[in-house]
Parts: C-alpha cells; sequence; structure tokens
C-alpha cells in the first residue's frame, strides 16, 4: 500500500544559507503557552532583572514546560496577550540591556541514568520543535521501555520554504548524533530511523556519513512528497507500521522526534542553556533577501525582516511555519515561539485568496488523501449536520495536511470544512457518551 | 500599517482550475472537430457551432432567470455542445440541434442543480431523447460522398457485410455514423492528450474498451470492427470519464467501464438498437453512487495497528 500526497514546489531558497544570529533585540514578548499543554507560571514581576537561561515561567502541571528568559535585562511587563490561534496567554516582556549576560546557575546538568535523562530534558524546556510543540520529556517518559523498537527522527521537512532542520543537519550533525548516543545509553533503544526526503541532498550526505560510523543508525531517504513528515506517514513510509486511529506511535513501538529537537537536546545536555533562541527560516514573497535567522525566543518576526534586507512589498499575509499548515498571525509584532520554524510573508499576489466554484466530483481529494478520507463526503455530510456519517467517515482521523483543497479544481474549503466537522463529531460523540452515563 | 489577511491553511493552492481542466477537454475534442468537418463538410460545424452557442446561451440564460451565480466561463457547457454535436448525424436539421442542446443544459444539467450534479451524463441524455423525439432524422445517416447510406453497426445487425468500409476506412472516419464518432484517430489523439495532462484515468477507457473487444471475441464476431465502428471510442474516452455522473474511485472506473461494455455488448449483439454505448453509459450513470459507495478504500489505521 502506498500512501498518496502531493507535490509542491519545494521552494528551498534558503538551503545553502548558513544561520546568522539576530543581535540587536530591544525588547522581547516571551508568552507562557509555546507548548501543547498547560501554560507555565510565572515566577518574574515587573521591574525585575533577568539573565539569560533563567526560568521565568515554571512548569505548571504534568502536560507543561518550562519557560526561559532569551535575553538579560529588565522585565517592562507581564501582561496577557492574543496568541495567533486566538488564545489569550499570559507573557512576559523583557526590555534587553544588550549584554546577554548568562544566568550563574546555568550549568551542564548531571545525567546518569533514565530518570535524571527524562529530567534534564524537561528543565531545557524543549518542545516539539517541527512545529507541535508537545512537550519532549513527557514523549520519552515511556513507562516500559521494552516496548520501545525503534526511534524514528523527523527529518522529512516536507513544507515549502522551510530549511532550519535541513541547516540542524548541515551545521549540528554532531549534536543529532550525541543524541542519538544519549538515547542508546540512557534508553535502550536499538534502532534509529533518519527519514530525510529526498530534495536534501547535503544533509543526506552528511547524516549518510555520520550514519556509517554509528552502529544501529540508518537513513532512510524519502520522496519528497507532501505531507512526508507527518507522524503517522513518517512512521508508515520508515518502518511499515501502523499507526492505529486515534492511536500514538508508541502503540507500534516507535517515538517519533524532530532532527532539530533532538540535536538541541544533545547541546543542551553539553551547556546546560535551555532553549531560547531558535533558527527561523525567514522566506515568501515579500521578503528581500530570504535566510535562515537565529532569533531569541519572544523576538517580534519584523526584526527578522530587518535582518532579511527588509519587506520588498507590503506583506498581505504572514505565516508562522510553511504555507501548507502554517498559521496566519495578526501582526509583525507577533513573537518568535519555540516551536516556529520559519516566518514567511507572503504579498498581495502569493496571498491572493482562491476563487471557490462548485465542486466537479473530479476525485483529486480523494485520490491524494494520505489516510484515503473523502474530504467532499464530509463536506456533505457536515453541512447536512449528520454527525453519524461523519464518525462513519472517520473524520477524526484527519491530520489536517491540506492536500485535499490544495488538489482541489474547484478550490473548495476541504480541510478547513474537514477541521469543523472534527468539531462537530466530538460534540456528537460527547453528548453520546452523556447519554449513556444517564 | 494595513491589516494582515487571516485565513486557516493551507495557504498555497494547485494551478489547477475548474477552467483549466474543461479548456484540456476542449483541446483534446478538437481532432475529432476538424475530422468532422474534413469528412462530413462545413455543415458539420455549422452543427457543432449550434451545438455549442445554445448549450452556453441556455446556461447562461437559466443562472439568469434563477440568480444564480454565471458559471459559463468554466467552460464546462462548451464541453457538452461539442459532445451533443458529436453525437448527431450531419443531416440533423439545426432547430433539432439547438432542441437538444437546450434539453442537455437546462433539464439534464442545470435543473438537478448545475455543474458537478448532475447525476446523468447530459449529452448522452440529450441524445436519447433526440433519438425518441426525432427517429427519423437521427437515424438518417450520409456517408462521406454525400450518398445516404447506413451506419457499419446497421450493416451488420442486418447481415449486409459487401458495402463494408474498410479498416482503415473506419480508422480515419470514412463511414456512416455520427459526426464526431468516426474518426477514430482523431479520437485517440484527443483521448491520449486527457490521459497525459491527467485529466482522466486510463480505467474507463480501458476497462470499456477491453470488456468489448473481449466479448466480441468470445462472440465471435468481427473485433476491430466492433471496437472502430459506433460510439465507443468517443464514449469510453470523452463520456464515460464525466467526473460528476461517474464514479471517482480507482476501482469505481474499473466496475463502471466494465458495465459499460457489457451493456454494449448486450446491446449491440441481442438488442433492437444497432448501438448501445449510449444507454450503457446512461444506465452505469444511474448505478454510479453505489458503485462509489461500493469501492470506498478504508481509511488508513482503522484496522487496528499493523507491524
Amino acid at each position: 500500500m502506498k500512501l498518496h500526497g502531493i507535490k509542491v514546489q519545494h521552494k528551498k531558497n534558503t538551503a545553502d544559507l548558513a544561520p546568522a544570529r539576530l543581535s540587536d533585540v530591544s525588547e522581547v514578548c516571551i508568552p507562557m503557552s509555546m507548548h501543547i499543554g498547560k501554560p507555565a507560571k510565572i515566577i518574574v514581576k515587573r521591574g525585575d532583572s533577568v539573565k539569560l537561561g533563567q526560568v521565568i515561567g515554571e512548569r505548571d502541571g504534568f502536560l507543561s514546560v518550562p519557560v526561559h528568559a532569551s535575553v538579560s535585562g529588565t522585565v517592562s511587563k507581564v501582561e496577557d496577550i492574543t496568541m495567533s490561534t486566538g488564545q489569550r496567554v499570559p507573557a512576559v516582556f523583557i526590555k534587553s540591556d544588550g549584554l546577554n549576560e548568562v544566568y550563574e546557575g546555568i550549568a551542564p546538568p548531571e545525567v546518569n541514568d533514565y530518570r535524571s535523562f527524562v529530567e534534564a530534558i524537561e528543565q531545557s524546556g524543549v518542545v516539539g520543535l517541527g512545529g507541535a510543540g508537545f512537550p519532549t520529556f513527557v514523549k520519552i517518559n515511556v513507562k516500559d521501555l521494552d516496548k520501545i523498537e525503534e526511534v524514528v527522527i523527523n527529518a522529512a521537512e516536507c513544507e515549502p520554504y522551510i530549511t532550519s532542520d535541513t541547516r540542524t543537519m548541515i551545521d549540528k550533525p554532531d549534536y543529532v548524533f550525541k543524541a542519538i548516543e544519549a538515547g542508546k545509553k540512557y534508553m535502550g533503544v536499538k534502532r534509529f530511523i533518519i527519514g530525510i526526503e529526498d530534495n536534501k541532498k547535503e544533509a543526506i550526505k552528511i547524516m549518510k556519513k555520520y550514519a556509517e560510523k554509528t552502529d544501529g543508525v540508518e537513513v532512510k531517504v524519502l520522496p519528497s512528497i507532501y505531507p512526508q513528515g507527518g507522524e503517522k506517514v513518517l512512521v508508515y513510509n520508515t518502518t511499515g507500521k501502523v499507526i492505529p486511529k486515534g492511536g500514538l506511535p508508541l502503540d507500534v513501538g516507535v517515538i517519533v522526534v524532530n532532527v532539530t529537537t533532538l540535536a538541541f537536546c544533545a547541546e543542551y545536555m553539553e551547556t546546560g542553556m535551555p532553549l531560547i533562541e531558535k533558527c527561523v527560516t525567514v522566506d515568501g514573497s515579500a521578503v528581500n533577501e530570504p535566510a535562515n535567522v537565529i532569533a531569541p525566543i519572544g523576538a517580534p518576526i519584523e526584526n527578522l525582516f530587518e535582518a532579511c534586507g527588509g519587506l520588498k512589498r507590503e506583506p498581505a499575509k504572514i505565516l508562522y511555519g510553511g504555507p501548507m499548515m502554517g498559521i496566519a498571525v495578526p501582526s509583525t509584532d507577533t513573537p518568535v515561539l519555540k516551536m516556529t520554524n520559519a516566518v514567511i510573508a507572503m504579498d498581495e499576489k502569493e496571498a491572493a485568496p482562491p476563487k471557490t466554484t462548485p465542486c466537479i466530483n473530479c476525485g483529486n481529494c480523494l485520490r491524494h488523501c494520505p489516510f484515503k478520507l473523502d474530504p467532499k463526503g464530509i463536506m456533505h455530510a457536515y453541512n447536512i449536520d449528520d454527525a453519524e456519517a461523519l464518525e462513519a467517515l472517520h473524520v477524526d482521523l484527519c491530520m489536517e495536511c491540506g492536500c485535499c483543497s490544495y488538489v482541489c479544481p474547484a478550490k473548495r474549503p476541504l480541510v478547513q470544512t474537514n477541521k469543523l466537522a472534527k468539531i462537530k463529531l466530538r460534540e456528537y460523540l460527547n453528548s453520546k457518551k452523556e447519554e449513556g452515563t444517564k | 500599517m494595513r491589516k494582515l489577511i487571516s485565513s486557516v491553511s493551507p495557504h498555497v493552492h494547485s494551478p489547477l482550475t475548474t477552467q483549466k481542466i474543461m479548456l484540456d477537454v476542449v483541446i483534446a475534442l478538437l481532432p475529432a472537430g476538424i475530422a468532422s468537418v474534413i469528412i462530413f463538410g462545413w455543415r458539420a460545424l455549422l452543427v457543432i457551432g449550434v451545438c455549442v452557442a445554445v448549450c452556453v446561451f441556455s446556461e447562461w440564460g437559466f443562472e439568469k432567470i434563477c440568480k444564480k451565480e454565471n458559471t459559463i466561463t468554466d467552460l464546462s457547457a462548451v464541453v457538452t455542445g461539442l459532445l451533443l454535436a458529436y453525437n448527431l448525424p450531419v443531416g440533423i436539421p439545426l432547430w433539432q440541434a439547438a432542441f437538444g442542446s437546450l434539453v442537455a443544459i437546462v433539464v439534464v444539467k442545470q435543473l438537478f442543480g448545475g455543474i458537478g450534479q448532475n447525476f446523468a451524463n447530459p449529452a448522452i441524455t440529450a441524445r436519447i431523447v433526440m433519438m425518441t423525439a426525432f427517429s427519423g432524422t437521427m437515424t438518417t445517416w450520409v456517408i462521406p460522398d454525400g450518398v445516404s447510406s447506413a451506419t457499419p453497426l446497421a450493416m451488420m445487425a442486418k447481415g449486409n457485410m459487401s458495402s463494408m468500409p474498410t479498416y482503415l476506412q473506419m480508422f480515419l472516419g470514412y463511414r456512416g455514423g455520427c459526426l464526431g464518432e468516426t474518426c477514430i484517430f482523431a479520437l485517440l489523439l484527443g483521448g491520449v492528450y486527457l490521459l497525459v495532462k491527467r485529466v482522466i484515468s486510463w480505467h474507463t477507457p480501458v476497462a470499456f474498451i477491453g470488456t468489448v473487444a473481449l466479448m466480441s471475441l468470445v462472440c465471435g464476431k468481427d473485433v476491430p470492427y466492433q471496437l472502430m465502428a459506433g460510439g465507443l471510442v468517443l464514449g469510453a474516452f470523452f463520456m464515460a470519464t464525466d467526473y460528476s455522473s461517474t464514479p471517482p474511485t480507482k476501482w469505481g472506473k474499473v466496475i463502471f467501464g466494465i458495465g459499460c461494455g457489457l451493456i454494449t455488448i448486450l446491446i449491440r449483439f441481442w438488442g433492437n438498437f444497432p448501438e448501445g454505448v449510449s444507454f450503457s453509459i446512461l444506465i452505469m450513470n444511474i448505478l454510479t453512487p453505489y458503485i462509489t459507495k461500493l469501492t470506498r478504500s478504508k481509511p488508513f489505521g482503522t484496522g487496528g495497528a499493523k507491524r
């Protein structure tokens, strides 16, 4: 069985550009929710002076991670901000003193067994840097380590434009493989598979060179078919294992981790500096000189554009992430987040919304869905409010990759409707459950 | 600074549009149109012109009256007009051609909700309506030298093999028949274009034509004649592949094609009509929703974990 997908224009304009560090950021805005789970609890107040790497938000509850200061300076404000998802989230604003003084407590963590390894990853504040933002320490906190048959390293980077993972593999291969060694040592994992799309020649060469010298590491070169980096797609294409509907990779003995996340874990174990900066691909039709920029977390994205020679045209739409699954941001003072891997500024022409016309039943959506769903049928069921049909159509399986909307010649909002249909189905199932308990 | 656009992903779309698909179909139909003018003379162009014009005009008019959005720019009405014309004899009175076009667009397409909503192929249904209403003019065939004659299928049905055209004449279209169905060479040219452009997939035409070939062989008939006579090639490439009235799934297309082939054979060999392509497609159109349901693939991972 082959999983379908789409051929999108790669636009990997920045793959050969080594990232440059953003130097003068005058103020950062660090939200407490840059991960899936409960926001971190703020432990600083206005007027406090903070240093690089200092904890400013503590982990709150099990599914949460600490947040750290990304510049040294003074806390100028503590207030709620609106995230691009519409959520209101508490945030800490820090005025930089320009000195980037490192916090005294920064030291490599002491790791000598599995427990202390998980704890170190937790302290580092790292989350899924591919864009998902799931706390990494929760992912590797497995009750029964014997269950893990392999770790799949997600280096597919299947979205157009984004090259920050590519740069990790080119610039930090040592860290990637140090993390693999740590995984072997502390988690007892024997098999690692690095899944890379075949459009990253340089990264593949480097990863293969390192893999030859390391036991138990395979580099799997995959066709550049979006969404190759989708978790279930990648697991299937690298291991042949099918993750059941509603299940996790662990159900088939797999842990999937993004390559940049992985490299960061090793970097943290060496330096003790938590996640305070991020390599971000800055590209799009409105950007003068597309580049990779290392920015402190919380830096306003307009600073990124300044580092790329400014904007050549007024942007009509700006995205966190790639054009297939990225999130449109409300303004240019939106901060860089932990999981921001790209910022794309589109000009009027690139951002122009397509004109929707009637469905012609061509079946393109059906034939390109990686999970073999029926987006047209789902849209119909949603429109006539038929939750039972939505259940039968398995809309809850949809990963929202957007292939259906991309290929639709009538430009119908298919994946957008899937998202709404998933909510409708969830409400229906909840009410059914409630009725059952009555 | 102006407000940024806020919309849900994806933020890019493929360049493919309905209009581009329909334009490809029009391009693919051009060779057969040109061939029809060469074979049957300028009147073929007149019939084509009337059908296309009336189809486009009635779509525009219907949508105007119903205050619906105008869709004539998607070119689907042009395709319907071309296909209907290709299914008519060259000598058809123009008012009858216009009437058929009106039926195709208004009754079969628009009354069911317009593009993508019709369950039956407009051109084929209109042709069948015309065959019932104007059975005389719809079955008056002219062979290319201007003499009236029966179609090869009618000749075969009557056992009159003496005046049958040769294989080469059949391939190039020099025989009696509907104006766009005769030149197999031109139709294959267009069919291959659609396959290459991925407007259609190979499943339907191969299953349809393959079934007719196999069944003709089994029944001891002349296979090349069966394939090149009648509207088989036109139907298999251009009408049994219509999006809205045929299954979108791969296996659905195969079943649809086999069904069309079997019904065509049944009508040709044992039915009252010499030709059965139109009826076969219409009957399979009606079965389409069931075939689609039957051939839907099981979503990924719904069968549980697999290691």
